[in-house]
């Protein structure tokens, strides 16, 4: 019986069973636990709390019954990347550096998220830090993709993808600093959503790339990325970055066909590199479209090229900033011995010792080698060579947006330049990785929203992703833009076959 | 340009990360790998071009200095490594 309250569930299919009475929140939520243990073989759940999950959900039920008024996402249990501070719970960010840190407060999303009557359900998996674009550099192992248990889920949120494509969740938040949400959404086979930089508060959010990192939502359809947007998007105090405008009704406007279907076609998003299955079913999309009735018009970002450079420059210089608070002094790890061990040392003094041991051993690979990139673009001498010509290129890269924007609506391209690949082929290769992001990676440095819609499976059976990029602060056409290829269509229908 | 391991040693220092020599040897390679990468971000014309920090611009924001709630401080040093009653310890900062 359990197994079929899941089958084929999404957000909204639930809410109507809740708030109909037919299922209560404790009995979802038993069903989900069940489930992931059954899957725990995905690696999808660092941290999840059977107790603490059930409790919210007698909470929700108990307000249910006595008639008291619910939350948009009332018993609705929602997946949490390791990233975003739950108050008393364990937040890892995929690192031996916070294995055992315990926030003392709630994300500005977490509350949110709670006042909306969701159950946070667990903790997911994810590149250390969310430095990454397969979750292999988490200190935990890395999440097998549901659909090929030998392939990626993408990364860095790739848990909540995984959590959401393997029904372990109905929906999920993740982090997006330069694709982490739209590649894994997009090889896992499931919905992603990037909002523009400032719609979703980041308090609470653990800083990778400040002026980057965005929070959004996983799901099966676009009408639970409306509903869980609108859940944590708006103004806050405790975010200076965080923007006052009012947040639509997305979910009332989903099936309303956008005024304007203008969808621009940019060249430099179909060039060297892209899989011909990948290309093949993105192409499929644009005649979906047409049909529809939009215009379809070639565009032009010539320096979206410099996108992957520039947001190598940009991020690690801003990670080596806020990663230096992992010093062992006042949260995270402390090495044992900080006694010199290599030639050099011994000039330092005590305290850079225990520093550098204890950062050394909480640190991985990736999150060092950008740590020292950053360290290297912002020091003296080179940081207007590096770190001041990368901003000045991101401004090259959002006028760019702005000018195709005059024409059209909405960007359409393919979300990954591949299907999820194999665990263990790109590790050794940092270039090749962070190529797995050349077309999400725009999108951040400029601000804009973006999201991958499922759009095919390749002949071996692997979800293909379709991106649309819209103007700042359009999330709301966006959405709509994105509902005319849902509804002409089933590929977010398809689930992976798990056993 | 090609960073010396004598470089990107003093990097490490720098950015407070102890290095193996072998460490030592991987991230020179792949730091050298990245900066040639990165090069071609002097091809287009900047001339004139502001840089630009923020995709959505920001202004900064204002408010009253009103006095609020703050972390209590058991919860502050609830996650330190070492402490003792009221502060964090760490070694010897004064010889």
């Amino acid at each position: 019986m359990n197994a079929d309250l899941l089958k084929d569930a999404t957000a909204a299919s639930l809410l109507a069973k809740l708030n109909a009475g037919e299922i209560r929140s404790e009995e979802l939520v038993r069903a989900y636990l069940d489930r992931a243990e059954a899957l725990k073989r995905l690696n999808v759940f660092v941290h999840l709390d059977p107790e603490r999950a059930l409790d919210q959900a007698r909470a929700v039920d108990a307000d249910r019954a006595a008639g008291r008024p619910v939350g948009p996402l009332a018993g609705v249990p929602v997946a949490i990347k390791d990233v975003l501070c739950v108050d008393g719970e364990p937040t890892t960010c995929g690192s031996r550096m916070l294995k055992d840190f315990r926030p003392p407060y709630d994300a500005t999303a977490i509350v949110r998220l709670r006042r909306a009557g969701a159950i946070l359900f667990g903790k997911t998996n994810m590149d250390e830090f969310a430095m990454g674009s397969s979750t292999e550099n988490s200190a935990y192992g890395p999440t097998l993709n549901p659909w090929d248990e030998a392939r990626i889920p993408g990364g860095s949120s790739g848990g909540s993808a995984a959590a959401v494509a393997a029904d372990l969740a109905p929906v999920s938040l993740g982090t997006d600093t330069g694709g982490s949400i739209r590649q894994p959404a997009a090889v896992c086979g499931v919905v992603g959503l990037k909002p523009t930089y400032g719609r979703v508060s980041r308090y609470g959010l653990i800083a990778f790339a400040s002026s980057l990192d965005q929070i959004g939502p996983f799901s099966h359809d676009l009408a639970d990325a409306a509903l869980v947007l609108q859940a944590i998007s708006g103004r806050d105090d405790r975010d200076a970055t965080s923007v006052d405008r009012p947040v639509p009704d997305y979910l009332a406007t989903l099936d309303r066909k956008p005024e304007s279907l203008r969808i621009g076609v940019a060249r430099e998003f179909f060039g060297e590199g892209l899989d011909p299955e990948v290309e093949a079913a993105v192409r499929e999309a644009v005649r979906v479209y047409e049909k529809a009735g939009a215009t379809i018009k070639d565009v032009s970002l010539p320096n979206s090229k410099y996108g992957v450079p520039a947001y190598y420059i940009v991020a690690p210089a801003e990670c080596s900033s806020n990663l230096s608070r992992y010093d062992g002094t006042i949260f995270g790890h402390r090495a044992e011995d900080w006694s010199p061990k290599y030639p050099g040392e011994e000039e330092l003094h005590p305290l850079v010792r225990m520093m550098m041991a204890s950062r050394a051993e909480g640190f991985g690979a990736e999150v060092k080698r950008r740590i020292m990139l950053g360290t290297f673009c912002l020091s003296a001498g080179y940081a207007d060579q590096y770190y001041n010509q990368a901003l000045k290129v991101r401004r090259l890269i959002r006028n760019d947006f702005d000018a195709a924007f005059r024409d059209v609506d909405v960007i359409l391209g393919p979300t990954s330049p591949s299907p999820a690949f194999k665990l263990g082929e790109r590790t050794a290769d940092p270039l090749a990785m962070y190529l797995s992001d050349i077309y999400t990676i725009t999108a951040n440095l400029a601000g804009i929203p973006g999201l991958s819609v499922p759009c095919g499976l390749t002949k071996s059976g692997l979800p293909i992703g379709l991106q649309l990029l819209a103007p700042a602060f359009a999330e709301e056409n966006l959405l709509r833009t994105a509902r005319v290829f849902e509804r002409e269509t089933d590929w977010n229908r398809k689930r992976p076959a798990l056993a | 340009m090609s960073l010396s391991t004598r470089e990107v040693a003093k990097v490490a220092v720098l950015a407070r990360l102890r290095l193996s020599p072998e460490e030592l040897e991987t991230f020179t390679g792949q730091l050298n790998a990245i900066v040639d990468y990165v090069a071609q971000l002097q091809e287009p014309d900047t001339s004139g071009v502001e840089p630009l920090a923020h995709g959505v611009e920001v202004r900064n924001v204002f408010r009253d200095d009103a006095r609020g709630p703050s972390l209590p401080r058991e919860a502050a040093l609830a996650n330190a490594p070492k402490r003792n009653e009221e502060s964090f310890l760490v070694p010897a900062v004064l010889d």
